[in-house]
């Protein structure tokens, strides 16, 4: 039985890495048709360093990604400190309000901002992209950093106001450096959730600007090359390395 | 609860900059969206719209429309069907057969990909599909894609309701003279059916929704609600065609989650 289940395992986890290894090989290989056999050659990383449309596309997209990272993060650990710290009403409708963001399907979501943000004049562009992002991190930002404040009682804060130190010195000196991890946590999630974000992003983008993935899906629908394989091998790298970071810091689910 | 009004401006302040931004980026919007599904045409730029219910109309007498709601539906039951029938044992092996580190790791390397670039891995399944299984641009490229998108979610929640039975009760059941299979039908399984009712509805949901693996697995074969709403903004710009469509598929979502309710409450209650 041990055994079965060890093998099941190794089974299930190379059907969950075989394609992303093939995808990686792949971007090596010389031919620009997938031909085998494989000969090592790193010209498809050339072409991409004198790609200026990926390029700009990448730029936009970690510029994107780290405003999107400290906005979420700053506005979701607010609200979380007056979920874990303030008994008040409507407390938990707010809590419940979390979830539309997060399950309503991206396609819903980005087609009724497309139409939102046309009609409020808000429009397309970069920062219409920010505006979804950053909602779709806030959530996330909540739960994680709300986690951690409800691991740790307000004994310590109470403690800092009858010293006599001022709401913000509290939560500066006491406060967040308890919470550090979580929030730090929450960033590189953020980050994450913004960096890999393609649906709101596609819906949101005008023509001739974009993020890095609706430039790869562009690139996709027009026909493969190992172009996209190099490309899209850095941001699986990027992407695994970011939430590995983020486990190091938080723990998932589980035990 | 009444809070005193200092405590009262402190929760206003601290919450308000989050669910202002909610409002205009998400509720609002969605608001906006049923507003447009009744209107003619975009009210932009000097254009006059009148009220219709045209779209709606279409929805419901047009076969082309409910083929493609049916086709989401059927895809949505394949895919978590395929995930939770592959996942669970998985939840089931890591729960009971790996123990330590090596459950840590293996539990990370399943919820790695998950948490990585969505549009990514779909590509990389065209490096397998193509040659020499041929199987790209068919529908069971489709699945077959969607299956690797979601599998760790049927596997995570599966190994949370797994990992929270208590042991002992697993060791009476055996020292009572249960089989194996008796004790996981009788005693596994229920306890862990809050699990995979939420990975149902987890999976269920997003793949209802989705158009990109369709259009870069499916070719042709991508005939769903997903890529024909999608279509509506990106060419044939009937955005409030696409709006209508966009609110029929919320209102299939949220019809299964009123279905599910009862017996989710029931799940959630009873354990």
């Amino acid at each position: 039985m041990r055994r079965l289940s060890h093998a099941y395992l190794a089974l299930v986890l190379a059907f969950l890495y075989l394609p992303i290894l093939v995808m990686v090989v792949m971007a090596f290989n010389r031919s620009a048709l997938y031909e085998l056999p494989f000969t090592f050659d790193l010209v498809w990383f050339k072409a991409l360093a004198g790609n200026e449309r990926l390029l700009a596309a990448s730029w936009n997209s970690i510029w994107i990604a780290a405003c999107n990272a400290v906005i979420a993060t700053f506005l979701g650990t607010l609200a979380a400190m007056a979920f874990a710290r303030y008994a008040f009403r409507g407390k938990q409708l707010m809590q419940i309000l979390l979830f539309p963001p997060i399950t309503i399907p991206w396609l819903i979501i980005g087609t009724s901002m497309l139409i939102f943000f046309f009609w409020t004049g808000i429009g397309r562009g970069l920062h219409a992209i920010l505006l979804g992002h950053v909602a779709l991190s806030l959530p996330y930002v909540i739960v994680v950093v709300g986690a951690r404040l409800q691991s740790f009682g307000p004994a310590l804060e109470e403690a800092a106001a009858t010293l006599g130190a001022t709401p913000v010195q509290t939560f500066m000196r006491v406060t967040l450096p308890m919470i550090a991890p979580g929030v730090v946590a929450a960033g590189l999630f953020a980050f994450a959730v913004s960096f890999d974000q393609f649906v709101i992003s596609y819906f949101l983008a005008p023509p001739g600007t974009s993020t890095l993935p609706v430039e790869i899906y562009t690139a996709i629908r027009k026909g493969f090359t190992p172009e996209i394989n190099a490309v899209s091998s850095i941001i699986i790298v990027i992407s695994m390395g970011l939430m590995l970071a983020v486990a190091r810091n938080y723990r998932f689910g589980g035990e | 609860m009444a809070l005193p009004p200092r405590q009262r401006v402190e929760v206003f302040a601290l919450t308000a900059p989050a669910y202002l931004w909610l409002a205009a980026t998400v509720f609002l919007p969605l608001v906006a969206m049923v507003y447009f599904s009744f209107l003619t045409a975009v009210p932009v730029g000097g254009r006059t719209a009148s009220f219709t219910l045209a779209h709606y109309i279409s929805f419901f007498t047009k076969p082309i429309y409910w083929f493609n709601a049916w086709r989401s539906i059927e895809l949505g039951i394949y895919v978590t069907a395929i995930s939770l029938l592959v996942g669970y044992p998985a939840a089931l092996a890591l729960s009971r057969h790996v123990k330590g580190r090596w459950r840590e790791a293996i539990f990370l390397l399943i919820i790695l990909p998950f948490w990585s670039n969505a549009l990514v891995r779909t590509f990389s399944w065209t490096m397998v599909l193509r040659q020499p299984l041929n199987l790209l641009f068919t529908y069971p490229a489709i699945v077959i894609g969607l299956v690797h998108a979601y599998l760790p979610y049927a596997i995570l929640t599966s190994y949370i309701s797994l990992q929270a039975i208590d042991e002992s009760l697993i060791e009476a059941s055996r020292s009572l003279g249960a089989t194996t299979l008796q004790t996981f039908f009788r005693i596994i399984l229920p306890l862990s059916m809050p699990g995979v009712l939420a990975a149902i509805f987890l999976i269920f949901v997003p793949v209802i929704g989705s158009f990109m693996e369709p259009r870069i697995l499916g070719g042709k074969d991508a005939i769903m609600l997903g890529p024909i709403i999608e279509g509506q903004f990106t060419a044939a710009f009937n955005w409030p065609l696409g709006a209508a469509l966009s609110f029929m598929m919320l209102a299939i979502v949220l019809l299964m989650l009123a279905l599910a309710a009862p017996l989710l409450r029931r799940q959630l209650g009873s354990s």
